[in-house]
């Protein structure tokens, strides 16, 4: 799984696709993952960084991440590879 | 030095489609309800467990006080009687009753309520139309006012009264064309047809009834304020009639209730608050019809209102909590919360307001709100756009104070605590929530069915 490298994302979750057009806004841990997905990291990464940030049980957010990366998919912005 | 973390919250994404409708409505929300009258939600929640009801004494007292201020202002001899099938706790009645309001009551569970809570018999209005003779004898007997709905009915109460010469005081409820449809016409006496004078002429030949009132009761959550001026105009007309042909003078019009709450029915296209007339508008349309009608100023009749929703569902809140986050095979933002149409009975008919109880970011997505029920029918709201919620969070549903604590269901789980807020801040548990044994205990096992082997 890897997402569009040329995705547009502000500070404020503001996401543009220019590939086809379509804008989206994310909440700010939304906004962290995509962020931190684009740089390369891990899923392990992803999660240790997170968890520094944001007051959260690492289980509940693994969930929240799976259900994030189903999003993503749904509005075609990560390549399943 | 530790550095705090950030409140956490659901990443969550939403596509942006400028221009186009969204079917889930714009968002509505955008401050969390973190207080009841001054009382923290979540203390509430840690007192008395979630889901649980919470009933606002003070907003019950102001708004029973407008509602009289109304029509008082406007009409000179008015009784409120508190309409029981509404909220029957007793603590809620007793608010009412303190306030002045009589007790109307629809069948003889109410109507024994109403005498245990100390409401003197000459101050109940017995309505409904299941009266046992058993039934009409008690009320015959406390004096109570009987507002007969059916020619059955009629003949019981003739029959009992006969046997124990004892004279009762009657009002006939009466059916009738208001210009809303449908037309409610399966309780009391048609209007149009002749039936409601009939009754009437009925009445007046009988020795031990007194006729003393007139009652009608055209409907629920009405949004026209017309119907109520026919009404009154149509009782009125009886009313006067009665005195033409028989010298009598009617004591009291009682026009019931159906007066509509600030809730958003659902498939409505505004907002409640939007739609609903004041209760100055009810108040002014059946005053004026009264008044205007052409009575003696002696024979005016005392005006009887049996409001119920419009008086108490803005006092009443549910607390809730989130069970779980899931999606839907399409794709839907799927949350299931910790009460479901089981205690929430008018989610079937209303979109209610629901705001969470502590910080939320911007944010937000369109949702299905699912209630704990193993049922597929358990949908608190099929479609509505909220902050990300997290699991554990907590919800408040506002205007749940009419219907719900009568109609709720004993389905799969049991019925939670009942809380109130007194005007002082304090906070009292007004009925308890039910255990395993409030539902076992009526049960009985025959003895062949006592043991078993798997």
């Amino acid at each position: 799984m890897k997402i569009h490298s040329n995705l547009a994302v502000s500070d404020s979750g503001f996401i543009f696709n220019p590939s086809n057009g379509d804008s989206f806004s994310t909440n700010a841990v939304g906004a962290d993952i995509i962020r931190l997905l684009k740089s390369g990291k891990s899923l392990a990464d992803i999660k240790k960084d997170i968890s520094v940030k944001y007051e959260v049980e690492p289980t509940v957010f693994e969930k929240d991440y799976e259900d994030f990366i189903s999003q993503l998919q749904d509005h075609f912005l990560v390549n399943n590879d | 030095m530790k550095t705090e973390k950030l409140k956490y919250e659901r990443p969550a994404i939403r596509k942006m489609n400028t221009g186009l409708m969204n079917k889930f409505g714009t968002r509505t929300e955008y401050a969390p309800f973190t207080h009841i009258d001054g009382v923290s939600v979540k203390e509430l929640i840690n007192k008395y467990g979630s889901p649980c009801f919470v009933i606002s004494e003070r907003t019950i007292r102001k708004t029973y006080q407008n509602a009289v201020r109304a029509f008082k202002t406007r009409y000179p001899k008015v009784q409120f009687a508190w309409s029981y099938k509404t909220n029957y706790i007793d603590a809620v009645c007793n608010v009412f009753h303190q306030e002045g309001s009589w007790a109307e009551v629809v069948s003889i569970f109410e109507y024994t309520k109403a005498i245990e809570n100390g409401v003197p018999g000459n101050k109940i209005i017995f309505n409904g139309p299941e009266k046992t003779k058993a039934d009409l004898q008690i009320a015959l007997e406390n004096n109570s006012y009987i507002h007969v709905d059916h020619f059955d009915e009629l003949y019981d109460l003739i029959e009992l009264t006969q046997e124990l010469k004892k004279t009762a005081k009657v009002a006939i409820r009466v059916n009738m064309d208001t210009g809303v449809y449908p037309m409610w016409d399966r309780f009391g006496f048609n209007y149009e047809s002749g039936q409601a004078w009939n009754a009437i002429n009925k009445i007046m030949a009988s020795e031990y009834l007194e006729m003393v009132g007139l009652h009608c009761h055209i409907g629920t959550f009405m949004l026209d304020t017309n119907a109520y001026a026919i009404a009154a105009a149509k009782l009125s007309d009886l009313a006067v009639n009665i005195k033409y042909v028989f010298n009598k003078t009617i004591q009291y019009l009682d026009l019931g209730g159906g007066f509509p709450s600030a809730n958003t029915l659902r498939g409505a296209y505004l907002p409640g608050p939007d739609m609903i007339p004041s209760i100055d508008e009810f108040a002014e349309v059946i005053t004026n019809t009264i008044l205007n009608y052409g009575y003696k100023k002696e024979d005016l009749p005392l005006l009887i209102l049996e409001t119920g929703r419009a008086m108490i569902d803005d006092a009443g809140y549910l607390l809730g909590s989130v069970i779980a986050n899931k999606r839907l095979s399409d794709g839907r933002r799927a949350t299931i919360m910790d009460f479901g149409v089981n205690i929430l009975f008018t989610a079937f008919w209303y979109e209610h307001k629901i705001t969470p109880a502590q910080e939320f970011s911007s944010h937000t997505e369109d949702m299905v709100l699912y209630g704990p029920l193993c049922m597929n029918i358990d949908v608190v709201r099929s479609s509505v756009t909220l902050p990300a919620l997290n699991r554990g969070d907590h919800v408040v549903v506002h205007k749940v104070g009419a219907y719900n604590m009568t109609q709720w269901m004993q389905f799969i789980a049991m019925r939670p605590k009942v809380a109130l807020i007194d005007t002082n801040g304090e906070s009292h548990v007004i009925r308890e929530n039910e255990t395993v044994k409030t539902i076992t205990e009526p049960e009985r096992m025959p003895e062949h069915l006592k043991t078993f082997n798997l």
